[in-house]
């Protein structure tokens, strides 16, 4: 919280001033099947702290799936997932204390403002946000104007702005995001990379699935899921 | 330990703020509650001794039909824009945050049915005594409707025709609460202590109160795999 209201906040980069403590996600085996549909069956990998991993494949191989075990949501039918050496399902606070997940859906409530949205939100997982904070990321997203109206008045990209604003103050080594670029335009496309890159600075990790070529500096790898790979 | 309640309270403040700026929704159930009571003297006729006699089961059977109208929302709108898989998400205890979704539930749609109650009971033509036991009663019972209403909800959660697969579900559930509170005021009204019922009220919501969350977070993590 604290670290929030002390930084500066005009862009990403000051928003993360304290790199991470070097933490690493190992998954080993994984296999799901949906549907009576093996999507992955095997799959191994391992991410460091300052890493980007795409997940990439044709529509419908799994990669939204995968995601969303990686968060914890869906369970694999085999396969271990440790963060630091600890088995996920054995984290004190679940999985949701170490990752942010942006996942189709922005999760926001039509009737609540912007700010309110985030507030109640970053209140809900532990780290809550000064008014300031919160305005100024809105700012820095190009949502000054905005933060007070409902969001239900707001657009689709405007929409996932919010819910950008909302990950990005949530300050979780980890970001999950499933197709982060989609409904964005340019500038804030721009604001996102710039993000994404002061993350992986920062000693963060993160995991994306997307359609576009991510213009990433840093070391980042690409997993092509496929027919049962 | 601080930032639990403050994650507790922040969703209960942030459901109530929803509920205040859809009124809508709340008001629906309330003037449900109302007009159905207030069918009955129009269908079985005047005689004030006739209503009396079927004045508890009438507001009860109305408050849970009340009470099942507004179940299928509960879950429902954050499992539809995303919010219920952020709630998995936060570092918090899943039952508990699911009691407070379902404290704020209470507060907005049963509360209301508890304190419109005296007025339907004067229209049913019971007397003060009545009156009090009937708002005991719904005040012991209504939370035991959000509670045990909550895990059908969550249990159909995404399924088409929720609503009535909930109603199917969870109302053959609601009679043990439905017997202990017209009961309650059947028994002030026949001149007997109303005490075994509101205690038997009592303990039920006790258990329910502790299983219930369990049982709806298993069906949330369930419904969102």
């Amino acid at each position: 919280m604290s670290d929030a209201a002390a930084a500066p906040a005009h862009t990403p980069g000051t928003l993360t001033p304290h790199p991470f403590p070097a933490h690493c996600l190992e998954v080993d085996s994984l296999v799901l099947e949906r549907g009576e549909r093996l999507l992955f069956n095997g799959l191994t990998f391992c991410l460091d702290a300052g890493e980007l991993l795409q997940v990439a494949g044709r529509n419908g191989a799994g990669k939204t799936s995968l995601l969303r075990v990686l968060c914890g949501l869906t369970r694999p039918m085999d396969g271990d997932m440790t963060w630091d050496g600890v088995p996920v399902r054995r984290l004190d606070d679940g999985p949701g204390g170490h990752l942010a997940y942006l996942g189709h859906h922005n999760a926001l409530k039509d009737e609540l403002s912007a700010e309110e949205n985030i507030q109640s939100q970053c209140r809900l997982h532990g780290c809550p946000q000064t008014p300031e904070a919160v305005f100024s990321m809105l700012d820095e997203l190009g949502l000054g104007g905005h933060a007070d109206l409902p969001v239900k008045l707001l657009s689709q990209g405007q929409k996932r702005r919010v819910a950008l604003a909302r990950l990005l103050l949530l300050r979780r080594p980890l970001w999950i995001l499933d197709e982060p670029f989609a409904a964005l335009d340019v500038q804030v496309i721009e604001v996102l990379r710039q993000a994404l890159e002061a993350h992986l600075a920062a000693r963060g990790m993160i995991i994306l699935t997307t359609h576009q070529v991510v213009p990433v500096r840093g070391p980042q790898r690409t997993l092509t899921l496929g027919d049962g790979a | 330990m601080m930032a639990l309640l403050r994650a507790l309270l922040a969703l209960l403040q942030r459901d109530l703020l929803l509920a205040v700026r859809r009124r809508q929704d709340a008001l629906v159930v309330l003037g449900f509650f109302v007009v159905v009571v207030s069918l009955f003297p129009l269908g079985v006729g005047p005689d004030p001794q006739l209503l009396r006699s079927m004045a508890p089961g009438v507001l009860w059977v109305s408050a849970l039909l009340a009470t099942m109208l507004s179940l299928e929302r509960l879950f429902a709108d954050d499992f539809r824009d995303g919010s219920l898989e952020q709630l998995l998400l936060t570092p918090q205890p899943l039952p508990l945050l699911v009691l407070m979704k379902i404290l704020a539930h209470w507060l907005v749609t049963g509360l209301p049915l508890v304190l419109i109650s005296p007025l339907l009971g004067m229209q049913l033509n019971l007397d003060g005594a009545e009156i009090v036991v009937l708002m005991t009663a719904l005040l012991l019972g209504t939370p035991i409707l959000s509670l045990v209403g909550a895990i059908g909800a969550g249990l159909t959660l995404g399924l088409r025709g929720g609503g009535v697969l909930i109603s199917l579900l969870i109302l053959p559930l609601y009679v043990p609460a439905l017997i202990m509170g017209s009961g309650a005021v059947d028994a002030v009204m026949y001149g007997s202590s109303p005490e075994a019922h509101l205690s038997l009220l009592a303990a039920l919501l006790i258990f329910t109160l502790l299983l219930a969350p369990w049982a709806i977070a298993a069906a949330l993590r369930i419904m969102l795999d």
